[in-house]
């Protein structure tokens, strides 16, 4: 029976595959409509310059092109600059001053795609270059160049934000028996999704109603704000319709407004004709949101024995051009203060600087809830510096110092409620899975041949689910998220969500939700996301906060139906509903199982039949507002070998032990540890954005920025425990993001542990080959 | 033999007409000589399948088979294709039933956004006409020149497997 339902824990193969596989699914480059025309962008090669002119002339003179929009053509509409998700603003096109290398300089809109292409290259662009500032740390030193002149504030200073107890950690540290101190670099990368991102606006003169097709995690938002933005042009939000087709990645990449959007929304207002945008991959990595670029300064304090107790971090955040991140509002640097992870520290104080530079904008996630990455690297790498100070064994040390299973739930020194975890039991897994003890003695006898081999733990706590609106909103929109589930009277349900799968399989999960609550098979349940005509308002899918808070909302909404429909079961069966209970995804009359509904009996019923007094129908809505966030952890275990030569690191193994609390479908779980693991292992050994001094990218294309292949990627181990969530509906708590924060840490420390004989305390990511060999020539260990 | 006929539209780009057959169906059309074989077959004939996720040939998205051989269609004119033959995703289905590439994905849970999914079977369909019985390492190195930022490989590992076990199944039942 269960199975047929194909409920919470069933690997039920995924819905959304039949159009996937046939070549049939539908993105946004995939939307056609008649009249379309295609619109492309000039950008600048300078970092920071001043613009004495834009020609237009040449463009405007091929057959095709029908318009060159620049700056000054956006000023009457009071267009050229936009808010961005964080109380900045950012130029939609400039009017005098370029501040990256990349950003948009003036949009050509043309007959076809080719010819709009033709027009970008026709645009002749005087630039007189400014002084660039690339570097944040120097950016926020007196008499740096300026990078936001529009400022009334004469530095590149944007925030500062600190929290936790300054006066008591220093006490901790002065006092301290042991204090072991790391500086890290968190590099720049980006996301990458292999669609880059996209729009078709159009918008309907007569009916004054604007239908945009968007590559974005966040409709609903999305619409909210091309109200508040555009809304003097005319657009109101009952005449704008966001949809989200289906996104191929997202990950974080497709949270913000780009200029592009923009521009073909205005595009498309001013001809009434569908303006189709959809950027290339260069375009993507050098002018989109970047991720990371935190330069940490951190410290732990710990007794001699290697208790820990006190952590103090100090870090720099280079924002770009504009503070342009998508964290909540009243978190700019996120959620980084996660960064206690999974250790019970006594004191600890945490601040952030951002700074202004002439780099594109961003500071969005990389397939992680907001700087928890940055977070749990830092303590998970730090953790293994103390290791090695005070000559203990990492996973012991590790085990020693775990929050215990018996404290949760567990309120955290810088502020956070952990809701529930077993983290020894998880790394007890891990390291029984992988066989650490022998892992070990096989490294000291490789060691004594001079063969390289390393062995790297991490064990993170993740922060998920945003959020409780008392503490979390975008732009002031709660981060509530919502479903809709109407059973029809032949016992078929549509669900409809405010979240937006970008190949999380949501299509597939949701409905397991519904028909577990419900007892209604998952194949007759239809859910429909990303249209905000239809689907009830949410806050979109990012952070991993689908199934914690839309997924919450769902069970939710179900469970309200069952409610009802256990007052319509109690009339069918002539019962008093107190003697009607849900049974093996049954109505029954308590004790008299040959007396009992279906669901399907119970819905015809709500249609045909249902109670004098009641309405009719099965239907409800919830808006979820989740009470806490919820925290998943795992533990991970990494084995490395070195090869002396070339400097080249070699996964070996890789254990993965997560706890994601309840399970939806395990097949997809797995799957997306998978993935997560692999975005893992980029930023650990392959990617990095970096930049000239004149501010010029050095790494924008796929030639140049290494995404791990098939042959990088090691073939993952996964393992789990079940630590379901105490307050969430159906215990879930997110995983799809786990494995990317988790990872890089194991894989950092497992190169510093086959090199740590050699002096070695901290190497910084990407762990390049390059970086690696440096070390053993240093050493004179190179072969 | 390829080139037939060289006019220019009104904006001075040269156009060529060329014959193609594209999953058994042929095509003639008029198309400029710029025009890339994955914008061919996505505007010119509408088939969306094949996706486009970089520029340089380095992610895989638009792998199609050109005369039986799996080419990167961002890098190839259309106009190479000239009296060839092109095999998209949209062919991999035959009267109704899944080809066995596209069963192993769907069972194997070797795609999540779907967006790389093309490319990558079109890819294994070719690299499996040429290895029956692959390894993993082998397979591995077959999909090197296709990226996949959502499933980390090990599914679409598996699903080729799969689909290379299904193709064996008739050859090996009769053995």
């Amino acid at each position: 029976m269960a199975v047929e339902i194909g409920g919470i824990g069933h690997s039920v193969k995924r819905k959304e595959d039949a159009r996937f596989i046939r070549g049939k699914g539908k993105y946004v480059d995939d939307v056609k409509l008649p009249g379309m025309l295609y619109m492309d962008i000039a950008r600048s090669p300078l970092a920071h310059a001043r613009i004495k002119n834009i020609d237009t002339s040449k463009a405007l003179k091929i057959p095709g092109v029908v318009a060159v929009i620049t700056g000054k053509d956006l000023v009457p509409l009071n267009l050229h600059w936009m808010p961005t998700l964080m109380s900045d603003k950012q130029m939609v096109l400039p009017t005098d001053t370029v501040l990256y290398q990349a950003q948009e300089v003036a949009a050509v809109v043309a007959t076809e795609r080719y010819i709009a292409a033709d027009g970008v290259d026709a645009i002749e662009v005087d630039y007189e270059p400014l002084p660039v500032v690339v570097d944040p740390i120097k950016a926020l030193q007196p008499g740096a160049t300026i990078v936001r002149e529009d400022r009334e504030q004469k530095d590149n200073h944007i925030w500062h934000w600190e929290v936790g107890d300054r006066a008591g950690t220093d006490k901790a540290f002065a006092d301290a028996e042991v204090v072991v101190k790391q500086d890290l670099y968190i590099p720049r990368i980006h996301v990458s999704s292999i669609e880059t991102c996209g729009i078709v606006a159009s918008f309907d003169k007569i009916e004054g109603k604007l239908t945009v097709y968007m590559t974005t995690q966040a409709p609903h938002a999305i619409r909210t704000v091309i109200a508040l933005v555009a809304g003097h042009l005319g657009l109101a939000e009952h005449k704008i319709r966001v949809i989200s087709p289906d996104i191929g990645g997202g990950f974080g990449g497709k949270v913000p407004v780009y200029p592009g959007y923009v521009l073909a929304i205005g595009a498309s207002v001013l001809t009434g004709v569908p303006v189709k945008w959809i950027e290339d991959r260069a375009e993507n990595i050098q002018a989109d949101s970047f991720a990371r670029d935190y330069h940490i300064s951190a410290e732990l304090a710990a007794k001699k024995d290697g208790t820990m107790q006190a952590l103090r971090v100090k870090t720099i955040a280079d924002h770009g051009a504009f503070d342009a991140a998508a964290n909540p509002s009243k978190y700019p640097a996120g959620l980084f203060h996660i960064i206690t992870g999974s250790y019970p520290f006594q004191k600890s104080f945490v601040e952030v600087d951002g700074a202004y530079t002439n780099k594109p904008p961003g500071g969005i996630a990389y397939r992680c809830s907001f700087r928890v990455t940055e977070a749990a690297f830092t303590i998970e790498r730090l953790v293994d510096v103390l290791a090695l100070e005070i000559k203990k064994d990492p996973a012991e040390l590790r085990m020693q110092n775990f929050i215990p299973p018996t404290a949760f739930p567990y309120k955290s020194v810088l502020g956070w409620e952990y809701d529930s975890g077993d983290y020894g039991r998880a790394l007890k897994l891990a390291m029984d899975t992988i066989g650490y003890a022998e892992l070990r003695k096989e490294q000291a006898e490789k060691r004594k041949r001079g063969e390289l081999m390393g062995i790297g733990i991490s064990s993170f706590t993740e922060i998920v689910g945003a959020g409780p609106s008392k503490d979390f909103d975008i732009l002031g929109i709660k981060m509530f998220d919502s479903a809709e589930i109407r059973v029809h009277p032949t016992g078929k349900v549509m669900v409809r969500i405010g979240v937006k799968s970008q190949g999380q399989g949501h299509e597939t999960t949701f409905g397991q939700i519904v028909a577990e609550e419900l007892g209604i098979p998952v194949a007759d349940i239809a859910v429909e996301e990303g249209d905000t005509d239809t689907a009830p308002y949410g806050l979109g899918t990012y952070a991993s906060r689908s199934t914690p808070v839309a997924g919450g909302a769902t069970a939710i909404a179900a469970r309200k139906i069952r409610e009802k429909a256990k007052l319509i079961a109690a009339h069918l069966l002539e019962a008093n509903p107190d003697d009607i209970e849900w049974k093996d995804y049954k109505f029954q009359v308590k004790g008299v199982p040959a007396k009992s509904k279906t669901m399907q009996e119970v819905a015809f019923a709500a249609y045909t039949n249902h109670p004098q007094g009641m309405e009719a129908g099965l239907e409800a809505v919830d808006y979820y507002d989740p009470p806490n966030l919820t925290f998943p952890f795992g533990s991970y275990i990494c084995v490395v070998d070195i090869d002396r030569g070339t400097g080249e690191v070699k996964i070996r193994r890789f254990v993965a032990v997560d706890d994601c609390g309840t399970i939806i479908n395990p097949m997809i779980v797995e799957g997306q540890i998978h993935g997560g693991l692999t975005m893992g292992l980029a930023p650990a050994l392959y990617e990095q954005i970096t930049y000239d001094e004149q501010g010029n990218i050095q790494g924008g294309t796929f030639m140049d920025y290494l995404l791990p292949t098939a042959m990088e990627t090691p073939n993952w181990e996964t393992a789990k425990t079940t630590t379901p969530s105490p307050h969430h509906p159906i215990g879930a708590k997110g995983v799809g993001e786990s494995a990317t924060v988790g990872a890089p840490a194991a894989i950092a420390n497992a190169v510093v542990d086959a090199l740590a004989h050699l002096g070695v305390r901290h190497i910084d990511i990407p762990i390049t080959p390059w970086k690696v060999q440096k070390i053993l020539k240093d050493n004179g260990v190179a072969e | 033999m390829a080139v037939q006929t060289a006019p220019t539209t009104s904006r001075g780009q040269r156009t060529l007409k060329i014959n193609v057959t594209v999953n058994g169906a042929p095509h003639e059309v008029e198309v400029e000589a710029r025009i890339l074989l994955v914008h061919f077959l996505r505007e010119n004939l509408g088939m969306t399948g094949t996706h486009i996720g970089c520029d340089t040939t380095n992610c895989g998205a638009c792998t199609v088979l050109l005369n039986g051989r799996a080419v990167k269609s961002c890098t190839v004119f259309a106009v190479q294709a000239d009296q060839g033959t092109v095999a998209t995703v949209e062919g991999l289905e035959k009267d109704g039933k899944l080809h066995p590439i596209q069963e192993g994905f769907h069972q194997e849970h070797g795609l999540q956004c779907g967006f790389c999914t093309p490319g990558m079977m079109m890819t294994a369909v070719a690299f499996l006409a040429t290895n029956a019985k692959p390894t993993e390492l082998e397979i591995r190195e077959a999909i090197s020149g296709n990226l996949c930022r959502c499933t980390g490989y090990v599914n679409i590992v598996k699903s080729i497997d799969h689909a290379a076990r299904v193709m064996r199944e008739p050859a090996e039942g009769k053995a």
